[in-house]
């Protein structure tokens, strides 16, 4: 037999169904966070700019977030993983010169979009390595990748812009299916798809995992490095597809095309309330992130803001949302002494 | 004795903290006196880390009044507390590794010329006077990093002394110190008291408790569970009352042990901190490791269990080889092993129980690596149950789990992965008296059902209680075996600091 002692009094969970109607509505703030946000901009937006929310408006800004969203989502993998990836806007640029260019030498549209992702998924995989293999650090491994691909694509293009009156995917740009831009209907597909893997897969929990406590996570058993390898070819094929989708937009590759995209989608994800210490966060708040952004500059575009103020307003959300985020954590980190 | 009549230096009554609706402490008092050292003791969550706190002004209490030299007061913060004259010396050293010796004694309160340079000859004779008043000739100019653990404690000490402090509070001061160390800082606490200095010492170590005590409180379970002055105090009243019961019916195992295949077969495993070792556990047998901190047996376990690499050696489950390259390699071959520390090495805090214990294992698991939650919370419900883990659900955050519960956690997802060799590396460390009994209970059941089990455990009466033989280490080495009435606490300390009359042969076994 064994022995067993009583012992009702120790420290024991708290009981979270105890405050009442207060508590309720502060859980709710809390499951919505940042989306209390989006829900704010867009009933202020309404209310002062009629047009915005029709629907052809609307479809306009979810156009517009496709490519940030896009990257955002991939990023979101990396930094919950405690990493970065800086590289992805130059990524767009070379995948974009790779589909293109192989668009104008005759290659059939799924010859070009798998070469696209290919080119991807060599960049991921190369960052990858060196961030797993090698344990270098992830902020300078992929700020050396945003240098060398951009310098890549400025070879490969000569520095001028290719150029292609009947590229053969054109339609990804600017095409609609049941009268949804297929830009959108990729991000969606995108999301759903990461959403997918992120929590409904061993994988995804492995991510979460790795980026909470990587130590643990090798006790555990738990394939660290491939892990970390896989969220870095992640973001690179997130940004394959960012690639062709702005290429298809705009029917050619532009040297520079993605430069300061991966500021947008970093400010995307931390708006989505992803930490950047790794293992918590969510792809939904990515998305609900680059809306933000997204509503944030077409309201202001309405009411005729010039783009100058438009700058200094977004940074100043940013912060905001953030430091709220961050008092929200506080106060509920506070209970547990 | 005297100086009890007079008005204490610091005064606590009937303090109350509760976090969440769960009552920490429950109307403590407490007495600190001028030139007196009193102990308080206490199993790990008894309440006294927070009873510390709430004297230093981390904490502010729910209830209750402070009071120092007669007048009351009200901590908002630590410097409050240090403007009281009260300064504590917490368990985990607060010193910068990175600065000198002397830059880590005036930091924050630099001496400055001119212009805010700071001034290196003020800091200088600073710490040379302060290093002094501990007795201490450490360089001022000698990195932090490169002392010795004993050493830093001596800074951190002779900092919270150049403040003139009137009330000293050291947390388990020499938990982390060697045995020539520890007795230079108990020397030096008897000094400090006679320099008339109030001290709140908090230890379990017997022997300390006896050499240094004038007074002693003992908290359990959030309230003052015996109060005794030094001519009243014995080591059983002591005991008796932190645990709250005669202490031995706890390792009651005794298992019908039918030892005969060996299970795990450790040969000559070696790394730069462990001297060549060889182990044999049998299924179903519990063998202890014993030894001082840092003799190696948490380095030598993590060798077998992949944790670290190994430099040469050999280790056999169940006669086939083990490839130790990484946990994951080992765990396939059936060693599974519980990390010391649960938060730095073993848990993830920020995600669910299911996670936690579904994690690396194949729990929770469809097919094509696909999961949901429902599966995982099927699979981990079945062990947190068995494991009475006092929870809300299997979707509460580990974080927010009391230390027993989340070892409980911890040990469920070892258990997932249906280990052959099971190695606990401090397993009740940190946990509270009753999940220890429930963890006890388990190690038992574990082992009846085949399972071969190495104990680590610095508390040798847990360590001979459970434990069917237990080797001793030294120096990265197994220097000696004991099973049966061998077993004791002495024969144990002996062969562990080297202090055993007769050489030690590795093969004593004494059954």
């Amino acid at each position: 037999m064994t022995t067993r002692l009583p012992s009702p009094t120790l420290p024991a969970a708290p009981h979270p169904r105890s405050n009442g109607i207060r508590h309720h509505v502060a859980a709710l703030a809390d499951r919505l966070g940042v989306a209390l946000a989006l829900i704010v901009l867009i009933v202020v937006f309404s209310a002062v700019a009629p047009y915005f929310l029709s629907v052809d408006n609307l479809f306009d800004v979810a156009r517009q977030i496709s490519v940030t969203a896009i990257l955002g989502a991939g990023l979101t993998f990396v930094i919950m993983t405690g990493g970065i990836d800086l590289s992805v806007g130059s990524a767009v640029g070379v995948t974009a010169f790779v589909a293109v260019a192989l668009s104008i030498n005759g290659a059939p549209a799924p010859v070009a979009l798998l070469g696209a992702l290919a080119a991807g998924l060599i960049i991921g995989l190369i960052n990858g390595v060196l961030v797993a293999g090698l344990g270098l650090a992830s902020f300078i491994v992929t700020l050396a990748a945003l240098t060398y691909l951009r310098g890549v694509t400025y070879v490969g293009t000569g520095g001028k812009t290719l150029f292609s009156t009947d590229l053969g995917y054109a339609v990804l740009g600017h095409g609609s299916l049941l009268g949804v831009p297929i830009p959108v209907l990729v991000m969606a597909a995108v999301f759903a798809g990461g959403w997918y893997l992120l929590n409904r897969t061993v994988f995804g929990r492995w991510v979460r995992a790795v980026g909470g406590n990587a130590e643990a996570a090798r006790l555990a058993g738990i394939p660290v490095r491939r892990v970390l390898t896989t969220v870095y070819v992640i973001s690179g094929l997130c940004a394959a597809v960012g690639g062709i989708i702005a290429s298809a937009r705009l029917q050619s590759a532009v040297p520079d095309l993605g430069a300061g995209y991966e500021l947008s989608a970093i400010a995307a994800v931390v708006l989505g309330g992803t930490s950047l210490m790794g293992g918590r966060g969510s792809l939904i708040g990515t998305l609900v992130g680059a809306a933000i952004i997204g509503v944030l500059v077409n309201g202001m575009t309405l009411l005729d803001v010039s783009t100058f103020y438009q700058q200094i307003i977004q940074g100043a959300v940013i912060v905001l949302a953030v430091a709220l985020d961050r008092l929200r954590m506080k106060s509920s980190g506070a209970q547990h002494a | 004795m005297g100086t009890l009549t007079k008005v204490p230096a610091a005064h606590l009554e009937g303090i109350t903290k509760s976090f969440n609706g769960n009552s920490v402490l429950r109307g403590v008092s407490l007495s600190l006196h001028s030139g007196s050292v009193s102990v308080l003791a206490g199993e790990n969550g008894a309440g006294k880390s927070t009873l510390i706190k709430v004297l230093t002004g981390i904490y502010q209490p729910d209830s209750g009044t402070i009071h120092i030299a007669g007048a009351p007061a009200h901590f908002s913060g630590p410097g409050d507390a240090r403007a009281h004259g009260l300064t504590v010396i917490h368990q985990e050293l607060s010193v910068v590794p990175e600065l000198t010796v002397a830059e880590n004694m005036v930091l924050g309160r630099e001496p400055r010329h001119r212009l805010g340079r700071l001034d290196r000859g003020a800091a200088r004779r600073l710490a040379v006077a302060a290093l002094a008043r501990v007795g201490s000739a450490i360089r001022p100019e000698t990195y932090v990093a490169e002392l010795s653990t004993g050493q830093q404690q001596l800074v951190e000490i002779a900092r919270a002394l150049s403040e003139e402090p009137r009330i000293l509070v050291l947390d388990e001061p020499t938990a982390a110190l060697s045995q020539d160390e520890a007795d230079n800082l108990l020397r030096l606490v008897a000094e400090l008291k006679a320099h008339g200095l109030a001290m709140l010492y908090i230890s379990h170590r017997m022997a300390e408790i006896d050499r240094i005590a004038d007074h002693v409180t003992v908290l359990r379970d959030g309230v003052v569970a015996d109060s005794m002055a030094r001519a009243d105090m014995t080591p059983d009243r002591i005991v008796t009352s932190m645990v709250g019961r005669p202490v031995e019916t706890m390792y009651q195992h005794r298992r019908a042990t039918t030892c005969t295949d060996v299970r795990l077969q450790v040969s000559d495993l070696s790394s730069d901190r462990v001297q060549p070792c060889s182990i044999e556990v049998r299924a179903g047998e519990v063998v202890g490791l014993a030894g001082i901190v840092g003799a190696g047996r948490s380095e030598l376990c993590r060798l077998v269990a992949g944790f670290d690499k190994a430099a040469a050696g050999r280790v056999e489950v169940d006669e086939r080889h083990v490839d130790l390259g990484n946990p994951r390699s080992t765990a396939a071959a059936g060693i599974v092993m519980l990390p010391e520390s649960r938060k730095e090495q073993g848990l993830f805090l920020d995600m669910s129980i299911a996670d936690n214990v579904c994690l690396g294992t194949t729990f929770g698991r469809n097919r094509f690596g696909r999961t949901s939650p429902a599966a995982l919370k099927r699979a981990a419900t079945r062990y947190t149950e068995q494991m009475r883990v006092k929870t809300t659900g299997v979707d509460q955050r580990v974080g927010d789990l009391s230390g027993g519960n989340q070892q409980k956690v911890l040990l469920a997802r070892c258990l997932a992965k249906q280990p052959s060799v099971l190695i606990l590396d401090e397993p009740t460390r940190g946990v509270d008296i009753g999940a220890k009994a429930d963890i006890y209970a388990l190690i038992n059941e574990v082992a009846s059902k085949g399972v071969a089990i190495l104990l680590i455990s610095s508390e040798l009466p847990e360590v001979i209680g459970l434990s069917d033989r237990i080797l001793v280490m030294r120096e990265g080495e197994i220097v000696a075996e004991v099973s049966g009435d061998g077993m004791t606490e002495e024969d144990i300390i002996r062969h562990a600091t080297g202090s055993a009359t007769a050489p030690p042969s590795l093969t004593e076994v004494t059954s």
